[in-house]
């Protein structure tokens, strides 16, 4: 059994999602290798070598790969593929985007948005947004996984400078045979924002079409300042242009498993509850005793956000 | 310029799904139906452009039981012009790798220049079809996109990704997966639908086309997910702050 795990990054950084990814490999027991591709990415590779349990990096660094085009990667994993009996990678938008034709290119169905591992073979995935658990066994000659990243526990990596040049050790390079792409990258709009990331912060708050506009947003954003956390919204909120999209939460944004939810202003659609399964504690804060979302919170307080808000914001204590 | 359209039935958006007790699935007996959302907009996207006079002829396609007419009929209804079914047997699943060789073969009958895919179905949540569909073609891939702009020969896509958005270039032929904010799907009145009967609908048994339908994962059990307890309303907002700073507290 050997399992290779194509490492998703931005070609700068390693995404935080890798060490989750690991942390589920490592519940399938076997030799795990991590594939790391893209442009000028040798400290990404190096990164990725002290994850631990990581037996060896296989790296491909080519100006080729400066973007992750699933019609490039794709044939370079069909490549490397006889010597794995598992590939697997992060569920994110990277991931998504070339298993399914990975997996078509091998003739086989993978398992996608994998939540649990029960064995080498079977595993738990949400269907119907969340609303029902599928369990599926898989007895095709190989296993394609994306994995949900936030139901993992992740690996610990080696600290910087610790084991310097060992990490160098266990990277090995990679050939393939030149490929060619006539899909070409014109343009990126990148969210800036200094808060945590949305997938893995420990607290997270949001805001919904409540808020009411673009400006009254930056009343979530405060309350998520003085928390430390990061900052999510409802479709709806992202429809109507109050937050940019990949701050989306749900069935078709994305998945969070904080130890902390508060949601303001947010009914609780199923669409978006499909998101937030994985929160410890919800609070929330609407106007509405029966909305769905006042329903699941562990904690409510009714009553209008305008209100609200500045006065929660100016009662917590500053990190 | 062709377009093909491939569309899901599934069970209703707005529809809270029942998971039967003996765990074999999902109750979709009685329950409302209708066309996969992400479909919806993946319609919408190839009649804006055949509107704009870019595109000749819209095939919508769905692969599914008898009562998929619907969905195909609503899709003639958006504007699309003729519609092709492959027939399965009631509750039979097709798992996305057979739709997607299905699809293949269509592909190569109707010689498209563009295939729209919804990015998922909101039954399965799979999210894998037009993937698969591109690999089997060796085609380009539009996956998750938020807004479409056809160039000569060309394809531009606004891809919706976790980190914002990413605009890619593609060259035609190429496969495109809807996302939600890519347009806003028009409503059909009932004189678009009576207008639409109309339109042909092509049904052939998906059992003729010498795929094997056979799935290839098995499904142990179907398990409602554990559920969630409401609980306590607060008083006022010192409550609540107290609240947060103890939950923020515990690490
Ligand atoms: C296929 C599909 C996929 C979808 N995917 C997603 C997804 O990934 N994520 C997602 O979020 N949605 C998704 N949706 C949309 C989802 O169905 C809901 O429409 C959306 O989540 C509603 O957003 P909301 O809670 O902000 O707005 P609303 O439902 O309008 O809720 C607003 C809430 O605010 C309360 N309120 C109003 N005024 C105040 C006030 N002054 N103070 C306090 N409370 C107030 C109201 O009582 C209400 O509960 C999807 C829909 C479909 C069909
Ligand atoms: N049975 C089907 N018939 C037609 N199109 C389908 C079918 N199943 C999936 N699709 C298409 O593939 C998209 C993604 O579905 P999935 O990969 O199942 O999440 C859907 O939005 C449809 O456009």
């Amino acid at each position: 059994m050997r399992i290779l795990v194509l490492a998703t990054h931005d070609q700068n950084r390693l995404l935080a999602d890798n060490a989750r990814i690991i942390g589920a490999a490592k519940k399938l027991g076997g030799e795990i290798d991590m594939l790391v591709v893209g442009h000028n990415v040798r400290d990404v590779a190096k990164n990725a070598s002290k994850l631990e349990g990581v037996n060896k990096i296989l790296l491909l660094d080519d100006k080729l790969f400066s973007r992750p085009f699933a019609q490039l990667i794709t044939p370079l994993l069909v490549q490397l593929a006889d010597n794995y009996s598992h590939i697997i990678t992060s569920s994110n938008s990277v991931g998504r985007n070339i298993f399914p034709r990975l997996a078509a290119k091998l003739d086989l169905m993978p398992i996608t948005d994998v939540i649990k591992i029960h064995s080498i073979n079977c595993f738990d995935r949400p269907i119907y947004a969340g609303n029902a658990i599928e369990t599926v066994k898989n007895e095709q000659a190989k296993t394609i996984l994306t994995i949900r990243a936030s139901e993992f526990e992740k690996v610990g990596q080696e600290k910087e400078g610790e084991g310097e040049g060992e990490g160098e050790g266990k990277i090995e390079n990679i050939k393939i045979p030149k490929l060619a792409i006539n899909t070409s990258f014109i343009e990126e709009y990148r969210t800036k924002s200094d808060s945590p990331d949305l997938t893995t912060a420990s607290i997270v708050v949001a805001g919904g079409r409540a808020i009411g506009s673009k400006e009254n947003f930056a009343l979530v954003k405060k309350l998520a300042k003085k928390l430390n956390a990061a900052i999510g919204a409802t479709r709806a909120a992202v429809d109507l242009g109050y937050a940019p999209n990949d701050w989306q939460i749900g069935q078709t944004g994305k998945v969070i498993a904080p130890k902390l939810y508060i949601a303001i202003g947010i009914s609780g659609a199923l669409q978006h509850i499909a998101g937030i399964s994985g929160a410890k504690k919800i609070v929330a804060i609407n106007d509405d005793i029966d909305a769905p979302m006042v329903k699941i919170a562990d904690y409510s307080l009714i009553g209008d956000l305008n209100e609200i808000l500045p006065d929660l914001i100016s009662r917590l204590k500053q990190k | 310029m062709k377009i093909l359209v491939a569309l899901k039935r599934v069970v209703d958006h707005n529809v809270r799904i029942r998971v039967k007790e003996d765990g074999s699935g999902v109750e979709t007996e009685n329950v409302r139906h209708s066309m996969n959302p992400f479909c919806k907009h993946a319609v919408e996207a190839a009649v804006q452009i055949k509107e704009q006079n870019k595109a000749k002829e819209i095939i919508a396609i769905s692969i599914g039981p008898i009562e998929a007419k619907d969905v195909l009929l609503n899709a003639l209804a958006m504007g699309c012009d003729r519609a092709i079914l492959l027939k399965t047997e009631k509750e039979q699943k097709i798992e996305p790798l057979a739709v997607a060789k299905l699809l293949k073969i269509i592909v190569q009958q109707e010689k498209p220049d563009l295939v729209f895919l919804g990015k998922q179905a909101i039954d399965d949540d799979a999210n894998q079809t037009g993937q698969m569909l591109a690999g089997l073609l060796d085609w380009p891939q539009g996956t998750f996109s938020s807004k479409i702009e056809l160039e000569e020969n060309r394809v531009n896509v606004t891809r919706e990704v976790d980190f914002g958005r990413a605009k890619i270039s593609m060259p035609i032929p190429a496969v495109i997966t809807a996302d939600l904010r890519l347009n806003v799907p028009r409503k059909t009145a009932l004189p678009m639908i009576i207008k639409a009967k109309k339109k042909p609908i092509n049904i052939m048994e998906a059992k003729d086309f010498n795929v094997d339908l056979q799935n290839r994962l098995i499904v142990e059990r179907i398990s409602e997910p554990p559920k969630r307890e409401g609980g306590k309303i607060l008083n006022n907002v010192q409550e609540l702050a107290n609240i947060i700073n103890e939950l923020e507290a515990e690490k």
